[in-house]
């Protein structure tokens, strides 16, 4: 029977456009599906980095791609090395006297440990959030001018102006500050801190944003909007986040990488590490398993 | 892969040991179910299959029990990897279960209405052919306890002597009608009593894949050194 006849008060309405799920194209799990794209380029790419701090090591052989329109989440315990290396990303580990990184880490193709490279420049094109939000003690406008002033991204006052309302915008906080913005930064509540703190990442153009645990400090609803943000973030910025909550990994990520010990023990796809994980140390920790 | 060892949460093993019981439980009252539905055909003791269809009852309520549980501990656990697979099965296999109580109980009202059964033929071949599509279903659910995903294979290629005995009932049951139209409708109701043994040997067939994929996170038509038919 026709659906138009048996709903005459419902007017009608376009049905949303799902593409048709092609199984010919189903990853054949038996055969070991090629979990990562080879064919195309990585935005960032570990070639077997270790991290020292002094004779202690605590990441070895980290080889992991990164893409632009992925967002790869990394998980492990406590002390497992992810932070370190997602730290490696932007070169922070610089900051810590007694860290010595060795192996290669490359940003579109250039070797970022090398000392030719503009760490300032960097950290411009690989933007951190930390784990509690920390605006700077001024305006919620000049948190977010700050960057593109010291990078020289603006021309004029309209120019920096915009910059700061599109940066807002993209962090879905504008509605809420627009008409306090010369208020402080830490007036704010805790999750749209934190969502300051990525507009002030975005203000600058970067091309990769590192996240380590950006919700750990917010309730739940806070959280998920991080979590919306991100998922809108996707495509624009590759974004590598690190989270203890592997709830959050699955919701918000593409690819996942586990680590333990200082190693990289799996990475994959993130609906396979979650529903059919490769390695037994990965499953015993998803699960539950460890301790 | 092989769980190493228990959640560091012990209250997550209980549940899913509490879920895995109630599967173990249902298999248990189906597997007698239909095999007392068949004592009762072959005796023609219609008190006996009244009570098989009255006790059907509580595989209904048990399925409704485990999909509550496998709800419950994915809200409350979130449940991940071969944990979600198992909670999934289990929910799966549950509605398999209960469906193979239906048949039980569709063999079993039709003990009243096979009164001359006894002089139709391939009646003796009906309770061997219960016994090897239960004995599926009774391994099948011992191989989802134990995530023992080659058993589940086994079973799998059991159910081809369960559709060749069918086809021989039914070709002597057609034969039996050709030659006695008095009492086509005692055999029709036959034929139907074997489809149904048909049935449960293909359920236990799907509760196999369901545990394989529990199992191993494969699907069986993607296992390793999966012979070509």
């Amino acid at each position: 029977m026709d659906m138009k006849e048996k709903m005459p008060m419902t007017p009608a309405a376009p049905a949303p456009e799902m593409p048709a799920i092609d199984l010919s194209h189903q990853p054949n799990l038996a055969e070991g599906d090629a979990l990562i794209d080879t064919s195309r380029e990585p935005k960032m790419c570990a070639d077997k980095v270790g991290v020292f701090y002094g004779d202690k090591q605590a990441l070895k052989d980290v080889s992991i791609k990164i893409y632009d329109d992925l967002v790869t989440a990394f998980i492990g315990p406590s002390g497992c090395g992810k932070s370190t290396f997602l730290r490696c990303l932007n070169r922070m580990n610089d900051t810590i006297p007694s860290a010595r990184v060795v192996g290669r880490i490359d940003l579109d193709g250039d070797d970022i440990t090398s000392s030719a490279m503009d760490v300032v420049q960097l950290r411009a094109r690989v933007g951190m959030v930390f784990q509690k939000p920390n605006p700077f003690p001024k305006s919620i406008y000049d948190n977010v001018a700050y960057g593109p002033k010291i990078h020289g991204l603006s021309r004029s006052k309209a120019d920096l102006d915009e910059i700061v309302e599109k940066s807002l915008k993209r962090a879905g906080l504008w509605e809420e500050v627009k008409d306090r913005l010369q208020e402080s930064g830490t007036a704010l509540s805790g999750g749209q801190q934190q969502r300051l703190c990525i507009a002030r990442a975005i203000a600058v153009d970067p091309e990769v944003i590192l996240m380590d645990e950006p919700c750990s400090a917010l309730d739940p609803i806070a959280t998920a909007k991080i979590e919306e943000l991100i998922h809108e973030l996707r495509g624009r910025y590759a974004i590598a986040i690190v989270t203890h909550n592997m709830q959050q990994a699955a919701r918000v990520s593409q690819r996942t990488a586990f680590f333990h010990l200082g190693e990289l023990v799996e990475y994959g796809k993130t609906s396979e590490i979650f529903t059919n994980p490769r390695q037994q140390r990965t499953q015993d920790y998803i699960t539950g398993r460890y301790g | 892969m092989q769980q190493t060892s228990g959640h560091t949460l012990k209250a997550f093993d209980e549940d899913i040991e509490r879920l895995r019981a109630l599967i173990s439980q249902m298999g248990g009252l189906a597997e007698h179910a239909i095999g007392e539905a068949m004592r009762c055909l072959v005796q023609r003791d219609v008190e006996g299959a009244a009570k098989v269809v009255e006790e059907d009852k509580k595989l209904d309520a048990l399925e409704i029990e485990t999909e509550r549980r496998a709800v419950q501990l994915i809200a409350l656990r979130a449940p991940m990897a071969a944990d979600l697979r198992d909670v999934v099965a289990a929910l799966k296999i549950s509605g398999v279960v209960e469906r193979i109580g239906d048949y039980a109980k569709n063999i079993s009202k039709r003990v009243p209405l096979i009164e001359t059964a006894g002089k139709i033929e391939p009646l003796s071949l009906l309770p061997e052919m219960a016994r090897i599509a239960t004995g599926m279903v009774h391994d099948v659910l011992d191989a989802f306890v134990e995530r023992d995903a080659e058993t589940a294979v086994r079973v799998c290629e059991r159910d081809q002597a369960v559709d060749d005995f069918y086809d021989s009932i039914f070709r002597a049951l057609l034969t039996h009608m050709m030659e006695n139209p008095h009492n086509i409708s005692q055999s029709a109701h036959l034929l139907f009593v074997a489809k149904n043994l048909e049935r449960v040997g293909d359920h236990a067939t799907n509760i196999a894949e369901m545990v394989y994929y529990a199992a191993t996170g494969q699907h069986m038509a993607d296992r390793p050194g999966k012979s070509v038919k």
